[in-house]
């Protein structure tokens, strides 16, 4: 069963701009899906018609085989929603937030807080409890959201940039949550700027680009389509003249450091022996780019040359 | 867990609003319930004691015997709209209205939510300056179950009020505009100071179409057995008023007027 379908879904809004122009999406039960694109491409106003904070102008939406139009009831109870922005009562104790979000969901009082002391104490919160929220750092607004959306035990999370303007450690610690939320059952569907946390975290993905489906398909085969990889690598000898290697294009950026743009054909050990063979001893290595964010930006650049 | 039925995930969902908002008014009490306190208190002293001994009589009760019941539901009046048009204008502005509108808890709930807040403020207000006006007069009640009615359904139809310009403000400016310019007037010349009786016969008709004047003169009866009105009349204007203003709100929420998109 797919968790979510999207079918032929339109938005245009009262000023007459076009957000979403017929989209067509499923994501799997079970998925780790990552629905990208650029700034205003109308990602948020697909998660805003899915989660009711959006009239649809056509088309429809089934969430685990609920109708949208038919039972929004039942469709809201399967979702749980990570916005973007800092949507709660920044003037209301942390522990009240999440336990009014389970008693909208009809969950009782008793139960609710026994849940909500669950959800906190596994994002570190349960001690900020009796808190107001707006005493909070970013970070832990950030978690008190996913808290939030996790009270009622969603069987389908929506993260709208879940990690936006939070240091690399926590980010990492909230990677290993989401991959732990996704093996127990949750499908989760994310969006987010940080093309890395998409390459590493999704299985299957979706770009979206002027309110339109621009790739739907499987993480590893998108990768599989990149012809080559650009890497920067610190050599110990720069030799005075760049060797010319088969399957690769060389650049040399200052006395230490190379820029070398590999063909998937000669691979990363085709590449060594022949910089080997030339003398050429190599340090250290990094992608100059990750590689969702090189598809990405070809992506959007042939695109933007289409339009 | 088992699987809640409808009707107690419903009950859940409403008394969890409820509870929010009487948290929330309670929390900030000093802004809330003693302002009305001290503003009906003052009016108890100057209209009342001071210029209402030289007034004498009304309607054959002393002054401030005549405008108690007036003063009591200006209290509610105004505790009843403000309460939910600054609660739920600010749930827009802070964007946590999304925390309901992603929920499974259909309209009704939110409004009969929001509305039952506005009914509990009035409510502590009300009782509040009742036990204020102890004070002042020997508080005599002609009629209970009147008088709880017209108190409840009259907080009831201005939380609505609230409910519907909260809908449609887009700043905090727009949330002071109905009250300033619409309710005070109504309130003042709905006689709560006054009986209409005292009015040349045009400025009589005139009243008439000031639905505040049917739940002051409707409250007074209740307290002191007087109206300048038919109390049948009263209660159906008031009926009528809830009605309409329900419908209309429930069908903003429904075209996710000013809260959606």
């Amino acid at each position: 069963m797919n968790a979510l379908s999207l079918n032929n879904l339109c938005k245009t809004y009262n000023n007459g701009f076009e957000a979403l122009r017929g989209i067509d999406l499923a994501v799997s039960e079970g998925d780790f899906f990552a629905l990208l694109g650029p700034n205003g491409a109308g990602k948020s106003t697909a998660i805003g018609i899915v989660t009711s904070l959006v009239n649809k102008t056509s088309g429809t939406v089934e969430v685990f085989g609920h109708d949208l139009d038919r039972d929004p009831e039942a469709v809201k109870a399967c979702i749980g929603l990570v916005p973007q922005e800092f949507n709660f009562n920044q003037w209301e104790p942390v522990g009240e937030i999440v336990v009014n979000q389970a008693g909208y969901y009809g969950i009782p009082r008793g139960e609710a807080w026994r849940r909500a002391e669950e959800s906190l104490r596994r994002l570190d919160l349960w001690d900020k409890r009796t808190e107001m929220a707006m005493k909070l750092s970013g970070g832990m607004k950030r978690r008190l959201m996913i808290a939030r959306a996790l009270v009622h035990n969603p069987k389908l999370l929506i993260l709208d940039e879940p990690t936006a303007g939070v240091d690399i450690e926590i980010r990492r610690s909230m990677w290993s949550f989401m991959t732990d939320l996704n093996r127990q059952g949750t499908t989760i569907i994310l969006t987010t700027h940080y093309l890395e946390e998409a390459e590493s975290l999704c299985r299957n993905i979706a770009i979206i680009n002027q309110g339109r489906i621009v790739e739907h398909s499987r993480m590893d085969r998108l990768l599989h389509a990149l012809h080559a990889e650009t890497f920067l690598l610190n050599v110990k000898e720069m030799p005075a003249r760049l060797p010319e290697l088969e399957g690769c294009t060389m650049q040399r950026l200052d006395d230490n450091t190379l820029e070398v743009e590999v063909n998937r054909d000669l691979g990363i050990n085709g590449l060594f022996e022949a910089l080997s063979r030339n003398g050429m001893e190599v340090v250290s290595m990094r992608n100059k780019q990750n590689r969702l964010e090189q598809i990405f930006i070809r992506m959007m650049d042939a695109n933007r040359r289409s339009a | 867990m088992k699987q809640l039925s409808r009707t107690s995930r419903y009950r859940t969902a409403f008394q969890t609003i409820l509870t929010k908002e009487i948290l929330r008014f309670g929390r900030i009490w000093k802004q809330t319930v003693l302002p009305p306190v001290i503003t009906t208190t003052l009016y108890y002293i100057i209209f009342g004691n001071l210029i209402g001994q030289r007034i004498g009589e009304m309607d054959g009760f002393a002054y401030i015997d005549f405008i108690v019941p007036g003063l009591i539901l200006m209290a509610v009046i105004t505790s009843s709209y403000s309460n939910v048009v600054s609660s739920f204008f600010s749930s827009k502005y802070q964007h946590h209205v999304e925390e309901l509108l992603i929920s499974p808890v259909p309209n009704w709930i939110i409004l009969a939510g929001y509305v039952g807040g506005g009914v509990a403020r009035g409510v502590a207000v009300g009782i509040a300056v009742t036990l204020v006006s102890l004070f002042f007069t020997d508080l005599s009640i002609h009629h209970y179950g009147w008088t709880l009615v017209v108190f409840v359904l009259t907080s009831i139809l201005f939380a609505l009020g609230g409910f519907i310009n909260a809908i449609y403000a887009n700043s905090f400016d727009d949330i002071s505009i109905v009250p300033t310019f619409v309710l005070t007037p109504l309130t003042y010349l709905g006689g709560v100071f006054y009986s209409i009786r005292m009015l040349p016969e045009f400025w009589q008709q005139v009243s008439l179409v000031n639905p505040v004047l049917y739940m002051v003169n409707a409250f007074r009866y209740g307290l002191l057995g007087t109206s300048d009105i038919h109390i049948g009349l009263a209660l159906v204007i008031i009926l009528l008023f809830i009605i309409g203003l329900t419908a209309f709100s429930l069908n903003l929420l429904k075209r996710g007027v000013g809260i959606k998109n």
